[in-house]
């Protein structure tokens, strides 16, 4: 249990300027923040559905996907412009293009996917434009696969121990977590004989992204506490449980509404709890002096002080 | 472009007049962030903030008492204007960095990728704010408000380079007097950010002052992190295709 694995640890021995943060913790409201991660993922991993499923053929599986793909990256975008301090500037987001700036990369890639997953909606629901909208459906099969990963890198590539510590490992979780999300999303909208391949995405899905945490809170070792304690903890163990357990589900929910509908809920809910659960360790993270004390204070006593090599 | 500029801050000359505090305030038209008895120590201000651009902090020790006014670092290598998604951040001619309030839309990325925790949003306006290095009055020719005010040259301003061998000259000076404990922090070229445009001479390891011991500018690993997500983007497309490919 987390707990007992708590007690094993020692607390760390580091001095501090009367225990205050020396990094700021992320200013990122809830649920604005992790709600879109969770839509950017939804969008992201569905739209890459509904191209894979027009070249396979599944018809009615695409037309879900597309849909899906527009509302989560429209309610998402909506979330992201609500959390700006200036939001009547959002198009400053657009005003360069920054490759050092996960937030600018992001910017641009969710524009794309907002503008090539409205055409393939409309041309879904409307017939309109077939070609077009086949065309704009297939491109966001691309823009999809950075809209589900970049949210990891944009994490990452911050101060706070236990994101840019975990950047090898978030990309996969977030992707593994959109998956989940858009099979689940899939399977709750589309009639069960043709929903087969959500449901095995619903099952890998939730496996990479419980694995990928797995391994990542392994790799951060004691940055990866508040993982384990608190409120980020109580949200992790959540995530895992519906995760798993909707997962589970998948490969059984063929047989039954109800058991679609309850797998289909399930890893909605865990992919949710991921996202609120990384952004509130982020923020414990952030506030003890200790994650950002300790790893450095080692790396100087080991006489290997950090260094910006080839800039 | 004009020389370098920057700050050195000899701590041991802090006098904690908070003359700094007071100057940076007027000058920049920096608004009131309250006064909070801390409980901890003569220290009212608490950390730098959007409202507070110099900070001194009071740390209590058995037989001395550290004071030292800190500050942006001005890094060499600035995550805050790496992260800028609009191009608010930039840097000067002095090779300072300077939010642009007109074009900051709060979108908050520059406060968790700062290494030293300067810059920070005022919720009050939404935007990010932190120390320009009164950047109107270097175009003026004149120095920052806050080593004008400075009565006992704790904080200096100068070319960066004279600084340096300013601040290692008075290291050795401290070492012969008996003071063994001084150290420079942040003047390093080869450090973590690259070097520090406003350094510090330190009678005690950097994390008794709140600041980090070895910083890093989180950017260093923008590569790293790209191709993980890279390799996860081509997993995610794989992933997808396979549970297509497996049935019928």
């Amino acid at each position: 249990m987390p707990r007992r694995r708590d007690e094993m640890v020692p607390d760390a021995e580091f001095r501090s300027y009367y225990g205050q943060p020396v990094i700021k913790p992320p200013i990122w409201h809830e649920p604005h923040m992790p709600t879109y991660l969770y839509l950017g993922g939804l969008s992201g991993a569905a739209s890459t559905m509904a191209a894979v499923a027009r070249l396979s053929g599944d018809r009615r599986l695409e037309f879900s996907s597309r849909l899906i793909a527009f509302a989560g990256g429209t309610a998402g975008a909506a979330f992201l412009v609500a959390e700006l301090g200036r939001p009547e500037r959002f198009l400053n987001m657009l005003r360069v293009f920054k490759t050092s700036s996960p937030m600018s990369v992001g910017s641009w890639t969710l524009a794309a996917q907002g503008g090539l997953t409205a055409v393939g909606a409309a041309s879904a629901v409307t017939g309109v434009l077939p070609l077009v909208g086949d065309a704009a459906s297939l491109a966001s099969g691309v823009t999809g696969t950075l809209m589900a990963t970049y949210t990891a890198v944009l994490l990452a590539d911050t101060a706070v121990p236990i994101w840019h510590e975990g950047r090898r490992e978030l990309p996969f979780l977030f992707a593994g977590s959109a998956m989940a999300s858009a099979g689940g999303m899939a399977m709750l909208t589309t009639p069960r004989a043709q929903a087969g391949p959500a449901r095995a995405a619903t099952v890998l899905g939730a496996a990479v992204e419980t694995a990928a945490g797995a391994i990542m809170e392994r790799r951060l070792g004691m940055l990866s506490e508040p993982y384990h304690s608190g409120k980020a903890g109580r949200l992790m163990r959540a995530s895992r449980v519906l995760t798993a357990g909707g997962g589970l589900l998948a490969a059984v929910a063929g047989r039954s509404r109800a058991l679609t509908a309850l797998s289909g809920l399930a890893v909605t809910a865990g992919a949710l709890c991921t996202r609120f659960a990384v952004l509130e360790a982020g923020r414990v993270s952030a506030v003890d002096p200790k994650y950002t004390v300790v790893p450095q204070r080692e790396r100087l006593d080991a006489g290997r002080p950090a260094s910006v090599p080839g800039r | 472009m004009a020389e370098r500029m920057g700050f050195f801050t000899d701590t041991t000359l802090c006098i904690g007049c908070k003359a700094c505090e007071v100057a940076c305030k007027e000058w920049n038209d920096v608004p009131d962030d309250g006064f909070v008895f801390r409980a901890t120590s003569y220290d009212n201000t608490g950390a730098l903030g959007a409202d507070t651009w110099r900070h001194v902090a009071f740390i209590e020790q058995d037989s001395r008492w550290l004071m030292s006014s800190d500050v942006c670092k001005h890094c060499t290598h600035a995550a805050c204007l790496d992260v800028c998604p609009t191009g608010a951040l930039f840097r000067t001619e002095f090779d300072t960095v300077v939010v642009q309030s007109d074009v900051c839309n709060g979108c908050g990325y520059c406060v968790p990728a700062c290494p030293y925790g300067v810059i920070d949003r005022r919720e009050r306006d939404g935007r990010a704010w932190k120390c320009t290095m009164c950047y109107d009055r270097l175009r003026g020719g004149l120095e920052p408000a806050c080593a004008k005010a400075c009565p006992t040259k704790s904080i200096q301003f100068g070319p960066l380079e004279e600084l340096r061998v300013r601040a290692e000259e008075r290291v050795e000076r401290l070492h012969a007097e008996g003071m063994t404990e001084a150290r420079l922090y942040g003047e390093d070229p080869d450090n973590g950010v690259g070097g520090a445009g406003a350094f510090f001479l330190l009678l005690d390891e950097p994390e008794t002052y709140g600041l980090p011991p070895d910083p890093v500018v989180t950017t260093r690993d923008l590569g790293e992190m790209w191709r993980w997500a890279g390799v996860a983007a081509f997993g995610l497309a794989g992933a997808l295709a396979a549970c297509f490919l497996r049935r019928s």
